[in-house]
């Protein structure tokens, strides 16, 4: 039997589908519109600074690319005000714009914590146990793998080999490593060094 | 350009260089199968259905390219029929069958779908490869269009279309993998996007991912309904396509049977929206002359198409004063039904329902329009597209082809030439240019057929000389169909390049004959048919066939304008059939 269809469910905002459910299936906090009206105004100054850096680049094509790049380094993340944004000032449609956010995952369409945590999921890591990192890291935060705490302290993430197998298992937190976590009783403390 | 060589399966045939394999196999006579391929739209070999195996003067090619991209050279040697084609066409097909929802039984394209006849001509006995499959989710929350993701074989069709035939782009590959999932931007449902409901992208999809929003129960229920009183308008191009949905030739004209299968359906009245398109060229070309003569805003645009209403009030918002303020014909021919046709007859206006048989998915949206309504009462209750209204015929176990010809009802069925043309491209431009000159000259002219405005080019443009004020003036207008053409015209006009008097746009592109809602033709045959010239060519025989061929002379008409209307944009003509429009925004959080 097919499964009953989802009419216009899971809608932010008015969105709907799969993929919003996906996405939004971390938010603590379903009230508050995750396009985020209200956190980025548009009289913030870094708009402007977008715009001198579209004017800057050749109106060609194949510039959505540095454009979402500069956005991303600029605002730490595209919500649906900057990329309409970059679609009124650049005469690329919004969806291709949206495509492109949502294909490359060094795009964030969601605001990242304060804190990145990696958790390495690399073979040596993973044999000597980061699942169990990461279950635990999970636990602490109260939150899923690729979102961000509530209190938009920390984003968790699994990452490929982070190149100290040695070390194993270990998580990167910002820049500093923290390695041989088979206890993961010390994962508490590691957490409280970071405000 | 020159011909080259190519052998297909064994046949040699000579071919222009800048032929694709695929096109160089039909002149061959072997037809290659395809799925994501849109003639001129969509060639970009991603769906790998169009494969072959093929060399070049005996230096093999390597993995079997996609012949939809696959530009001919001298001496290329294309074999599509080897087992080791079969197997990876096979193969293909199987791949994309393993997360789509087949529930082919219940779905609208059911005997209509690119895939279906795909699997049926591959001989796909069996689904071999069994995973997760997409959900059905489905968005219906715009007044024209559905979307269901869990049907979408991601060809990309809708996406070329809307973003480079229409200019716009609602819809894109979002995420990535198994995610991915064509849809707007930040999953926003059709309703809230920068959409004008076309429907170029239900009648691009091979499958049901994208089809338009049915009232079909809804009008069977009315016309069920004892107390109520059932009147059907069909628009000019639907004539032109009908019977496409019977298995006769794109772009049969068909409207004697279309007339009988609307009483057997058992409509009260039978009209013609063609009636109230010369209406519309009454109220346009008065409303033309009064802005030519005293200084109004010019150029005036018509407001026919509701694609292109929307695409303005989103997209141009500063050209809102130039759309003439006439409603559509759509619109017109209910106020007028709900008004001076019911104090005629003595019905009571509310228990008429308005049903309309469009062209077009962007109607329903236009319909829907809150104030398209005269003193509470919609102006049309139901707008159909040309498919609904064959789904409806063969639900009625109607057999159309055997039906006899009949003609529309009074007092809302006359109609002149100038109304059928309404459908094509420059049609509207022709149907006033007819009364305008008319009326200018104070003559009854005979040389009525504006040849410069005819034809499928993006943008035309013609000019008249005409007295205005006992002087001749150069009128100069121009045509536009597609939106992204009508983007180029807006373009041209504000920054100050080009200078006309009148301009007609239509968002589709080849006008309504080529609407949204028409009768779909697949891609393969479109590579041997275009449904937007064959239907075209249908309306302009029957404007050479009608008797009257100009609005003005359209007797009911005249009888409206004695009997109620008084004259063109007269008070009661502005409250009924004139509206307003306003800038539209989108994307907006509702949260």
């Amino acid at each position: 039997m097919p499964e009953d269809p989802e009419v216009n469910q899971n809608r932010f905002g008015t969105g709907v589908g799969n993929n919003t459910q996906r996405r939004l299936g971390n938010v603590n906090d379903q009230s508050k519109c995750a396009c985020s009206c209200g956190c980025i105004t548009a009289e913030d100054p870094r708009f402007a600074e977008l715009k001198s850096y579209i004017d800057s680049l050749n109106q060609e094509q194949g510039i959505t690319m540095p454009v979402l790049q500069e956005a991303q380094r600029s605002f730490g993340y595209l919500p649906l005000e900057v990329q309409k944004f970059i679609s009124e000032n650049t005469g690329v449609p919004l969806a291709e714009i949206y495509g492109v956010a949502t294909f490359y995952s060094q795009f964030a369409i969601e605001p990242k914590g304060r804190h990145h945590i990696g958790v390495c999921m690399g073979t040596a890591c993973y044999v000597k146990g980061s699942q169990k990192v990461l279950d635990k890291l999970v636990e602490e935060l109260k939150v899923k793998v690729g979102c961000t705490t509530s209190d938009g302290k920390f984003t968790l993430e699994a990452t490929r080999c982070l190149g100290c197998c040695g070390l194993a298992p270990c998580i990167m937190i910002d820049d500093d490593v923290f390695g041989k976590l088979d206890d993961v009783s010390r994962i508490p403390d590691i957490l409280g060094k970071y405000e | 350009m020159g011909n080259v060589n190519v052998t297909v399966n064994g046949i040699e045939v000579s071919v222009p260089d800048n032929y694709t394999a695929m096109l160089a196999a039909r002149q061959a006579g072997v037809e290659i199968p395809s799925l994501c391929f849109l003639k001129d739209v969509n060639e970009i070999g991603a769906c790998r259905v169009c494969v072959v195996e093929a060399d070049i003067k005996g230096v093999p090619m390597r993995n079997l390219p996609a012949s939809c991209i696959l530009q001919v050279a001298e001496g290329m040697n294309i074999r599509t029929n080897t087992a080791k084609v079969r197997k990876a066409v096979k193969t293909n097909v199987e791949l994309i069958l393993a997360n789509h929802n087949r529930e082919c039984l219940t779905c609208k394209r059911n005997q209509n779908c690119e895939l279906q006849s795909l699997c049926d001509e591959l001989g796909i006995d069996q689904v071999r490869f069994q995973g997760e499959k997409r959900k059905p989710t489905i968005d219906n929350l715009s007044h024209s269009i559905i979307r269901d993701a869990s049907k979408c074989i991601l060809c990309g069709r809708c996406i070329s279309t809307c973003r480079d035939v229409q200019g716009i782009g609602v819809l894109d590959f979002t995420h990535r993998g198994f995610q991915t999932e064509v849809a707007p931007a930040f999953d926003f449902s059709m309703r809230d996007v920068d959409c004008v409901y076309c429907g170029q992208c239900i009648e691009a999809c091979p499958v049901a991912a994208l089809t338009e929003r049915q009232y079909i129960d809804e009008v069977f229920e009315a016309i069920e309904d004892p107390e109520k009183f059932v009147v059907v308008q069909t628009a000019p191009a639907v004539r032109a396509s009908l019977g496409e949905e019977f298995g006769m030739p794109v772009g049969t004209r068909v409207t004697g049977k279309m007339v009988a299968a609307l009483r057997r359906l058992g409509f009260d009245k039978v009209f013609d929206t063609n009636f109230s398109a010369d209406l519309t060229i009454l109220e346009e070309g008065t409303e033309l002359l009064n802005r030519v003569t005293t200084g109004g805003v010019l150029p005036m645009i018509t407001s026919c198409s509701p694609g292109w209403i929307r695409f303005c009030e989103m997209k141009y918002p500063e050209f809102l004063p130039n759309l003439s303020t006439c409603k559509s014909p759509q619109q017109m021919f209910g106020a007028i039904l709900k008004t001076y046709y019911a104090q005629k007859m003595g019905i009571d206006p509310k228990k008429i329902v308005s049903v309309s048989v469009m062209p077009c998915t962007s109607k329903k949206t236009e319909a829907n329009r809150p104030e398209m309504e005269v003193d509470g009462l919609r102006d049309v209750d139901y707008s159909l597209t040309t498919r609904e209204l064959g789904d409806m015929i063969k639900r009625a176990r109607i057999r159309f082809a055997n039906l006899p010809d009949e003609t529309a009802d009074s007092i809302l069925g006359e109609y002149t030439g100038a109304g059928v043309i309404f459908g094509a491209t420059g049609g509207v431009m022709e149907a006033a240019l007819r009364t305008v000159a008319d009326i200018l000259t104070g003559k009854d002219l005979k040389d009525i057929e504006y040849n410069a405005v005819r034809g499928l080019d993006g943008v035309k443009e013609a000019s008249v000389v005409l007295p205005i004020d006992g002087k001749d003036t150069e009128i100069k207008v121009a045509i536009a169909h597609g939106t992204a053409n009508a983007a180029k015209v807006l373009d041209a006009v504000k920054a100050g390049e080009k200078d006309y008097h009148f301009i007609e746009v239509m968002a589709c592109p080849g006008g309504c004959v080529h609407g949204g809602g028409q009768s779909i033709v697949s891609a393969q045959v479109r590579l041997d048919v275009n449904p937007k010239a064959n239907r075209a060519a249908a309306l302009y025989a029957e404007d050479e066939a009608c008797v009257k061929r100009k609005s003005h002379d359209n007797e009911e008409v005249k009888a409206l304008y004695n009997e109620f209307l008084g004259k063109p944009n007269s008070h009661l003509s502005h409250k009924l059939l004139h509206t307003h429009y306003a800038p539209r925004k989108v994307y907006e959080c509702q949260a």
